[in-house]
């Protein structure tokens, strides 16, 4: 137990162990800040740590994929939002018409609504409940550990397309099992799928099936929690609330931070399955209205289905700003809330 | 299956599932439209080689592209081998799948357009507007094909601007199918069921309801809006187009008299949410259809879910009618798929031949020929096949189709031969596609209850009369 702790009063190592929780989810930002957080102590020791260098070898691949596939179209796209362009003919210089054009459109508001609800929404409750998640599996010693995670992570699997397509069988308001199961309680449940008061509630319990990454991710911070400082508290008294509180959430704020962010704006970017359910066919597109109406799937329409490339382009380039900027204030506010164990020692 | 859970694995197969993410999607996008940007105007078809130039030749052979198309049965595969028998010269390519607007766009952005293309027939305006599809009235005079087999409906709905731009193949009619057992259950002549009468329909719709507390067991008359508003609208009188593509007519007050009508009609029934949810459970082409299953009273559909019936359910208890209108007179919106040739097509010489076989007379009979053997074989009746082709459609239901035995599927044939001159389409427009998202979504606000018909209709009349303005400065 004391060597593991001596272990984690190394920054690289701390560091190191968040860019390790950040590859198995996929992110790349803790991953970054982990190389970033290495790269500044390393400047500060005067020599580049191994396991930095490692990390942008790592990173390479994908480095390589965004200057190639990303960086070059998203530069023509920030060329085309200023364009009247319908993908067939040759752009015309449009100025800022698309930008004031969206300002005047009623489904531009109506889809950031939908989109800023379900964002608020979906990410407290997924997070709330991954942590859950987490905790159980964190408690679930021996053999069937391994199982039990395998478990958890395996919806996650699912493709979204699919999931789109499960949920549309699960929250249909006649015959689905959501609200077969709300009936035993004699509560008749809403027309999930067609009501536009519950339509966008029923994306959001849809969206809480796939939280495989989002637990995986907080309990593997849990695992880091140092056993000590629980049993410390334990001694002096503390319950087990008490414990969580103060122990348990300050070691795993950074994870919860990283989830936070990544939630958010995936949150913002979504697409998949509300397409897959509601606008996936002619028929479905006849049907819903504008109640299922994201962001994305509104730019998309406006992309592929009116060929308004250049009002398309100036719509992703808005929400890149959007989400820039809130993830920024994400990153300030998350400096002062969470606790960096690394930092802690080094400083 | 569920025809939207049906739909929804397709878009899933079409989409190529998690193969393309959303950051895919998006980069896959922005790069085409980047690509787009370097490639070069063109011209018509048949007026002397590819406007894509290339000539579509690989070594001392031609091929051709097909998108959109697939061969699921002998209808397919009997016109195709014609083709092949035509061109033996030409190397085949057919990209089976469904019609991807995505994959179509990029693919004619990019310099890499299939040569001939498998699509619905309303998407032809937007596309031949912006130069993504190309004339073919010189492939038309040049091979000869006799545009006046073709129904005038389907006629008018490849036609944009006073040229072709597509050349129909299926030729689908809305017809009312009545489920006699829901009919009788009301007291009613299921034959004597009249939807010129729309005080008389509505009493009956709601006599062939059932519902159980919360549950709807039985959907008395279901009208089929938004996606069928245009033929209410006919119904009553009104289009909602000018003939020109040019004028939005949505704002006209019998268009928003049947979308009031047809929307409360819903509403008296149990209402919107409910019948959409379910409908969605329904399986309109197997054995467990929603007339079979007693889940329906009466509903207008497309012919195909009729002749779908009559293999999978042939003993089911229906009367097919047609729809009219308020004076007694059979009125019936019709549609169906088109060939086009986008602009780049390396081959459109053989996409023209392709296009002349595939919706020629004698190409249709030999394919119902094949499908009628088959089904004789397999010991069912053979309904027809309802082409584009009126000349066609002479010799296959004159000749091809006998009576089956089945009274309830003979008699439906003779409605919907009957209702096929009744057919009429929304013309083309320049911004088809945002003209039609106008009134779907002004008829779901209406049967959702947010706003009502004239307040719907109005604002759709804007955004419509704005798109098209757009479209066509």
């Amino acid at each position: 137990m004391k060597k593991g702790a001596e272990e984690r009063t190394s920054g690289e190592k701390g560091a190191a162990e968040k860019g390790a929780a950040s590859g198995a989810a996929g992110g790349e930002a803790v991953a970054g800040k982990a190389a970033a957080e290495g790269g500044r102590r390393a400047g500060r020791a005067g020599r580049v740590r191994p396991e930095t260098r490692w990390a942008y070898v790592f990173l390479l691949p994908w480095l390589i994929g965004l200057v190639l596939f990303q960086a070059g179209p998203m530069l023509a796209s920030l060329a085309l939002s200023f364009t009247d362009y319908d993908l067939i003919g040759a752009p015309e210089f449009a100025g800022t018409a698309n930008y004031a054009r969206m300002t005047e459109d009623p489904k531009v508001a109506r889809a950031i609504g939908n989109t800023v609800v379900y964002t608020l929404l979906h990410v407290p409750l997924a997070i709330i409940l991954a942590l859950a998640l987490a905790l159980v599996l964190n408690r679930i010693t021996g053999r069937a550990a391994g199982a039990f995670r395998t478990i958890f992570y395996l919806p996650s699997m699912t493709p979204y397309v699919a999931v789109g397509v499960l949920f549309l069988f699960l929250l249909n308001g006649q015959a689905g099992m959501v609200n077969a199961f709300l009936a035993l309680f004699g509560v008749e449940g809403p027309q999930w799928t067609t009501d536009p008061d519950w339509i966008l509630m029923g994306i959001v319990l849809m969206s809480l099936w796939n939280l495989g990454s989002t637990t995986i991710i907080l309990f593997a911070a849990l695992r880091n929690v140092p056993r000590e400082l629980s049993e410390a508290a334990m001694i002096d008294g503390a319950g087990a609330w008490q414990r969580f509180r103060a122990v348990t959430l300050p070691m795993i704020s950074s994870a919860l931070f990283f989830v936070v962010i990544i939630n958010t704006i995936s949150s913002l970017q979504m697409f998949d399955q509300v397409y897959t359910m509601f606008f996936g066919n002619q028929i479905a597109q006849q049907s819903y209205g504008d109640a299922a109406l994201f962001y994305v799937i509104y730019l998309f329409q406006q992309a592929f289905q009116f060929l308004h490339m250049g009002y398309a382009s100036a719509l992703a380039w808005v929400l890149f700003v959007v989400i820039a900027i809130i993830t920024l204030i994400q990153v300030k506010v998350g400096n002062r809330l969470v606790y960096y164990e690394a930092e802690e020692h080094a400083g | 299956m569920p025809r939207r859970l049906v739909d929804a694995r397709r878009t899933a197969k079409v989409r190529g599932g998690a193969a393309r993410g959303r950051s895919g999607r998006a980069a896959t996008a922005v790069l085409a439209a980047a690509l787009a940007a370097t490639l070069a105007a063109c011209g018509g078809v048949g007026s002397g080689g590819g406007a894509g130039g290339g000539d579509g030749t690989t070594g001392s052979q031609s091929s051709l592209t097909t998108m959109g198309f697939g061969l699921p049965d002998e209808i397919a595969t009997v016109r195709v081998d014609a083709f092949k028998k035509a061109r033996p010269d030409v190397a085949l390519r057919i990209n089976e799948g469904q019609f991807d607007e995505q994959a179509f766009l990029s693919a004619v952005a990019s310099g890499n357009a299939p040569d001939v293309v498998y699509l619905s027939r309303d998407r032809i305006g937007s596309y031949a507007a912006r130069g993504a599809i190309q004339p073919l009235d010189g492939c038309v005079s040049e091979q000869n094909i006799p545009t006046g087999d073709f129904y005038p409906a389907a006629q008018q709905q490849v036609k944009y601007d006073g040229k072709w731009y597509g050349i129909p193949e299926f030729y689908n009619s809305i017809v009312l199918v009545v489920n006699n057992k829901a009919a009788k259950d009301a007291g009613v002549d299921p034959a004597a069921v009249d939807t010129s009468d729309w005080d008389g329909l509505a009493k009956l719709a709601e006599k062939m309801t059932r519902t159980d507390g919360g549950k709807i067991e039985r959907f008395g008359f279901y009208p089929k809006l938004p996606e069928f508003l245009p033929l209410w609208a006919k119904a009553n009188g009104a289009d909602i187009l000018s003939a020109d593509g040019r004028v939005s007519k949505l704002n006209d007050p019998k268009v928003a008299e049947a979308l009031d009508y047809a929307s409360r009609l819903v509403e008296s029934q149990g209402g919107w949410t409910k019948l959409k949810a379910f409908t969605e459970t329904f399986d309109y082409f197997g054995e467990g259809n929603p007339f079979v299953k007693d889940q329906i009273g009466a509903m207008l559909t497309e012919q195909f879910v009729v002749t779908a019936m009559a293999g999978t359910t042939p003993d089911a208890d229906i009367t097919v009618l047609p729809f009219k209108d308020r004076q007694g007179n059979p009125v019936n919106n019709v549609g169906g798929n088109a060939w086009v040739i986008p602009k780049g097509a390396k081959n459109p010489d053989a996409a023209c031949t392709w296009i002349k076989t595939m919706t020629a007379a004698d190409t249709w009979v030999a394919a119902a020929r094949a499908r009628a053997d088959k089904r004789a074989k397999e010991g069912k009746a053979y309904t027809g096949t309802y082409t584009g082709n009126a000349e066609a459609d002479e010799v296959i239901f004159s000749e091809l189709v006998k009576p089956s035995g089945k009274k309830a599927f003979d008699d439906a044939v003779k409605v919907i031969r009957s209702v096929q001159e009744a057919g009429f389409v929304v013309p083309q427009s320049a911004a088809a596609a945002e003209f039609k998202k106008a009134w779907e979504d002004a008829g779901t606000r209406v049967l959702q209850g947010s706003q009502n018909a004239a307040e719907s209709l109005a604002r759709a009349h804007t955004e419509a009369q704005k798109a098209i303005d757009e479209a066509t400065s």
